[in-house]
């Protein structure tokens, strides 16, 4: 572990790494950043596991029992959880079949889809199993911050990291806060 | 009348000339004082549901849009503890409908979502009721989204008072509250709903919408995007009492 600097570790659950896509999205401030942090766990380094970290981010929600799994993962390894995008801090669009039977979702999507020969539910072992409905984070560990924005901005990410970073309470000013 | 010569109350310490018949919101906003409210609308008779707008008068907690202008009432709204009220009856409405912003129509316009980015409201913060409220698109030109609607009952009174229809209610209580419309069959095709009808304009969330013409204006240039519902809601205030010379 570099001396001194702060360990970050990043996921994306159910979400579509838009919000990944956002946190590139800042650029060459990302040389600045790198000079004050070092990556964990994150699609960017590839790391499997977490390890104990200062800051951990988590895009998407919970959809299936690894989701929560890794979660929960995070929570025990990092200082500050942060949920980062709408799927994180609400659901987002996945929560979408919330109020829909999952067992049906299923079927209509590997059975009864028309064009589709020989349809069956995937049941490998392998396979996380889906949950009933898509939870936002807070509603299965706690979460110290929520960044909201399908995805956030790469200004916001940037305000919130940056906040983090020094030491601030993150906080985002007009125009930085938004639902979608 | 001169402004001077008005009666007046103190609104955060500040003087507020008011018109007998004023409510404590109507005299603030003509003045070019924003207090946060939801189911207000300057052109009808407050309804008094959302609570978005209590303040303190004299220390008791009432509702902004229904408290009569009193000479000499001492009015504190922008404090921490009212707004940190109003953040929590906003993200109680986030947790009881389902609100997908990135897919609504209303986004951008919408002034749930707007109060949300206005009170710093970051997430719900409650577990959210992901309820079951079935889509009406029964009628080819507008569509009812009942997953968003924060009860204010606006569309209700439009509809009876100025398009005479009576095509909304609302029913049941509590939890259980929801809209309905007005026909045997229950579907928005078989009103006479049109177009042109008040109430397709004054639902502030997005569950009355117009088929066809969603998304047309680009994120950048909607509504509360280029300013805060705060000072658009000052812009839209009557201003009856500009002084008049004279
Ligand atoms: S009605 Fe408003 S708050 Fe609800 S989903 Fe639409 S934009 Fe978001
Ligand atoms: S449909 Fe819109 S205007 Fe009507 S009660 Fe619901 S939120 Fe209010
Ligand atoms: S604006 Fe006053 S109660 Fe809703």
């Amino acid at each position: 572990m570099a001396e001194g600097r702060i360990r970050v570790a990043t996921a994306s659950l159910a979400g579509c790494f838009g919000c990944h896509m956002s946190l590139l999205d800042i650029d060459e401030r990302l040389f600045e950043l790198l000079e004050k942090i070092e990556f964990d766990r994150t699609p960017l380094t590839d790391i499997k596991h977490c390890g104990p970290c200062d800051i951990g981010i988590i895009e998407g929600g919970c959809c299936n029992a690894e989701n929560v799994e890794v979660l929960r993962e995070f929570r025990r390894n990092c200082k500050i959880l942060v949920a980062l995008g709408a799927c994180a801090v609400t659901g987002g669009l996945p929560a979408q079949r919330n109020h829909l039977d999952l067992g049906a979702c299923l079927s209509e999507v590997y059975l009864t889809e028309p064009g589709l020969v020989n349809g069956q539910i995937p049941n490998d072992p392998e396979l996380p199993l889906p949950l009933d409905q898509v939870h936002p984070l807070h509603e299965v560990v706690k979460v110290d911050y929520f960044v909201p924005g399908c995805p956030p901005s790469a200004d916001a990410i940037w305000k919130i990291l940056a906040d983090l970073v020094a030491g601030r309470t993150p906080r985002l000013g007009h125009g930085q806060i938004q639902y979608d | 009348m001169n402004e001077s010569d008005l009666p007046s109350f103190l609104l955060d310490g500040e003087e507020i000339p008011f018109t007998p018949g004023q409510t404590v919101i109507q005299a603030a906003l003509t003045a070019g004082h924003y207090i946060p409210h939801l189911c207000y609308h300057p052109e009808f008779v407050p309804h008094g549901s959302c609570k978005v707008c209590t303040v303190k008068a004299n220390g008791r907690p009432a509702a902004a849009c229904t408290l009569p202008a009193q000479a000499g009432l001492a009015v504190e709204s922008d404090t921490d503890e009212l707004n940190d009220l109003r953040r929590t009856l906003v993200q109680m409405l986030f947790a009881e409908g389902n609100h997908f912003c990135p897919s609504c129509e209303k986004s951008g316009n919408c002034m749930l979502q707007a109060l949300g980015y206005d009170l710093g409201v970051m997430t719900a913060g409650f577990r959210h009721f992901f309820p079951d409220r079935p889509v009406d698109a029964s009628h080819p030109d507008i569509l009812l989204d009942f997953n968003r609607c924060i009860f204010c009952k606006l569309c209700v009174r439009a509809s009876e008072e100025v398009d005479g229809k009576g095509v909304f209610s609302l029913t049941g209580r509590g939890i259980m509250r929801h809209l309905i419309v007005s026909a045997e069959s229950g579907r928005l095709a078989d009103t006479d709903i049109a177009l042109t009808d008040k109430a397709l304009e004054v639902c502030p969330v997005g569950v009355i919408l117009r088929k066809h013409v969603g998304f047309a204006v680009p994120i950048g240039r909607r509504r509360y995007d280029e300013r805060p519902i705060s000072a658009q809601a000052l812009d839209d205030a009557p201003r009856m009492m500009e002084p008049k010379h004279g």
